[in-house]
């Protein structure tokens, strides 16, 4: 599980979570790729930080950094987490790669009061146009992949999203979305937000959980 | 568990002189008995131990190496009995990534070994004789208990970091437990918070190997002046099996035949691989004492930790403050990665700090001895950034 997958031109979905996260906090990330977002948040937000990461490059990067980084697979590693171990995880332009996108949240609603998920949006209007017009799998800067040789196996859109949040229990709390480098705050994403949003940034919470 | 010792393996460098080696033992006498898990007192006993590098003024920069079952304190010096090389020459040296021109570098002998520290074949003062089946059986505790006493003699309190494959993983693993105020970082490699029901059996076969020798004489034989060689070059060789992979064995010797065309209708070694086992268990001979093998495996039998935890695992680390990094290896059927997940497991239950690699290797169990470049990138990462949070600089 690496970052990079994304919709997004830079990494501006980092500064956005980093913004969601509460000071001091205990947090892990989920395909933490090469620890960039887990040493932002441990420098700007003296987080207690832990990552998953499924590449030995991945890994070795992060332990140099001197992060505390297990290798292993969101799909079938969350497991080994007790029960409300973490304020925060994170799973960052990493959910369209796993295999079963609704247990790793499942998982994550488990180990954590809070989950913060950052996706591509292939609602985006330019998705749908690809499609529309060209008839072949859409393909885009940053979804560079054509259909046969892609690790995003399980692209979704803003409202498939969201639709699963409500099934799992999880609240939006927060959602921002991306458009080019502008970010905006919604309340809830509806259907121009999945027109426009190139990235999406979602703070969830349990449907019972007290607030922080 | 070394397969680097044979003639024609791999190339090792060779830091010779360069890693500032020193031998010493260290004796205590009757006011300090070493106290065993079993109960018995063992005193007096000494341990013996090679440093490598300078203690620096306020003794933080202290790397404790716990050596395997077959090795010894000869990690980066060469071997006094055959001549070779340390053992761990990729990983401990200058400029390696236990730097012995930055860190203060022991690795003592284990209790009951067979290389200076007191083992089976030393002297039993009530009895002036070899202490053979006398000496009394060891544990992975104990042989920690002897370390830290030796650490204590020395005047070093904390470790800065402590580091082992196979059975010293397992000693790394009970330093974190036994005294988490004194670990600031821990690697174990290849290794397992109890020993499967699977590695016993092996560890069996070894056993009644040695003790199927008629020179074994009941454990008796440096008494009787006889040496139960045969037996302990069986044990080693099926040993040596678990410590390698069948893909491995496969590269290396395949169906090959030693030094000639057609087999030889005749239990000669006629292939390869029967002729290095034979070699392995032959030098094995002259390094190791088959007492020692007995009761070193013992040690790494009843290993357990958790079972002194109340049998929880996560208990055993719950006050640890080492940060820790697991490392496994792919083609490793002896101590499998899902031995290192447990320990993962445990460690992420009391939330500690801990990285794990599994690295990709058809090498088997000895590939923590070999030449394993992900291995070493990775923990060349892990002590760096450990000793800058420690304050030991670059």
């Amino acid at each position: 599980m690496s970052h990079g997958n994304g919709y997004s031109t830079g990494r501006v979905d980092l500064d956005l979570i980093a913004q969601m996260i509460a000071t001091g906090s205990r947090v892990l990330d989920v395909g933490c790729g090469d620890g960039e977002l887990l040493e932002l948040l441990t420098r700007k937000k003296n987080v207690d930080g832990r990552g998953v990461e499924l590449s030995q490059e991945g890994v070795n990067a992060c332990v140099a950094r001197g992060l505390s980084v297990v290798q292993g697979d969101a799909d079938t590693d969350l497991a080994d987490y007790p029960d409300d171990a973490f304020d925060y995880v994170i799973l960052s332009q990493t959910i369209q790669a796993t295999r079963n996108p609704r247990e790793v949240l499942r998982a994550m609603k488990r180990i954590g009061r809070h989950v913060v998920v950052s996706f591509p949006n292939f609602g985006h209007w330019r998705v749908r146009l690809q499609l529309l017009f060209s008839g072949r799998m859409p393909e885009t800067p940053s979804l560079g992949h054509s259909w046969y040789d892609t690790p995003n196996i399980h692209l979704c859109t803003l409202l498939d999203f969201t639709s699963l949040c409500d099934e799992l229990g999880l609240a939006i709390e927060d959602a921002v979305i991306v458009t080019g480098d502008t970010a905006r705050r919604v309340s809830r994403p509806g259907t121009i937000a999945n027109l426009i949003a190139g990235d999406a940034v979602f703070l969830l919470s349990r449907h019972d959980a007290r607030a922080l | 568990m070394n397969t680097i010792d044979r003639a024609g393996d791999e190339q090792r460098p060779d830091d010779g002189g360069r890693v500032g080696a020193q031998s010493a033992t260290a004796t205590f006498g009757a006011g300090e008995p070493l106290a065993l898990d079993s109960g018995i007192s063992l005193s007096p006993f000494t341990v013996a131990y090679e440093t490598y590098g300078t203690l620096n003024a306020d003794k933080s920069n202290v790397i404790l190496i716990c050596h395997a079952l077959t090795l010894d304190q000869y990690a980066a010096s060469a071997h006094p009995v055959t001549g070779k090389a340390g053992w761990w020459p990729y990983m401990v040296g200058p400029g390696r990534p236990i730097d012995t021109d930055r860190f203060f570098v022991i690795c003592p002998n284990v209790v009951g070994g067979c290389m200076g520290t007191t083992g089976p074949r030393d002297l039993d003062p009530a009895t002036g004789k070899p202490y053979g089946l006398e000496f009394p059986v060891i544990t992975i505790g104990d042989m920690v208990r002897a370390q830290a006493m030796l650490l204590d003699r020395l005047g070093i309190g904390d470790i800065f970091c402590v580091v082992g494959g196979s059975m010293g993983g397992m000693q790394v693993l009970q330093w974190a437990a036994a005294y988490p105020d004194r670990v600031f970082s821990a690697i174990p490699i290849a290794t397992a918070a109890r020993h499967s029901a699977q590695n016993i059996a092996f560890h069996e076969v070894g056993r009644q190997a040695i003790m199927a020798d008629p020179e074994w004489k009941q454990g008796a034989y440096l008494t009787e002046g006889t040496t139960p060689a045969k037996g302990l070059a069986v044990a080693r060789m099926a040993a040596h099996i678990t410590y390698l992979s069948e893909t491995a064995l496969h590269r290396k010797f395949g169906r090959n035949l030693q030094d000639r065309e057609t087999v030889t209708y005749g239990f000669d070694a006629d292939f390869q691989i029967e002729s290095y086992l034979r070699h392995q268990g032959s030098t094995f001979v002259d390094r190791f004492d088959a007492n020692s093998y007995l009761y070193l495996t013992r040690a790494m039998d009843y290993f357990d930790l958790a079972d002194d935890f109340g049998g929880v695992l996560a208990n055993a680390f719950r006050n640890t403050k080492a940060r820790f990094c697991v490392v496994s290896f792919t083609s490793d059927w002896l101590f499998p990665t899902s031995d290192s997940r447990q320990i993962v497991h445990a460690l992420n239950a009391v939330a500690a700090n801990v990285s794990f690699v599994e690295i990709r290797t058809d090498k088997g169990h000895d590939a923590f001895l070999l030449d394993e470049p992900e291995m070493f990138a990775t923990l060349r990462g892990f002590v760096d950034s450990a000793a800058r949070t420690r304050g030991l600089g670059a």
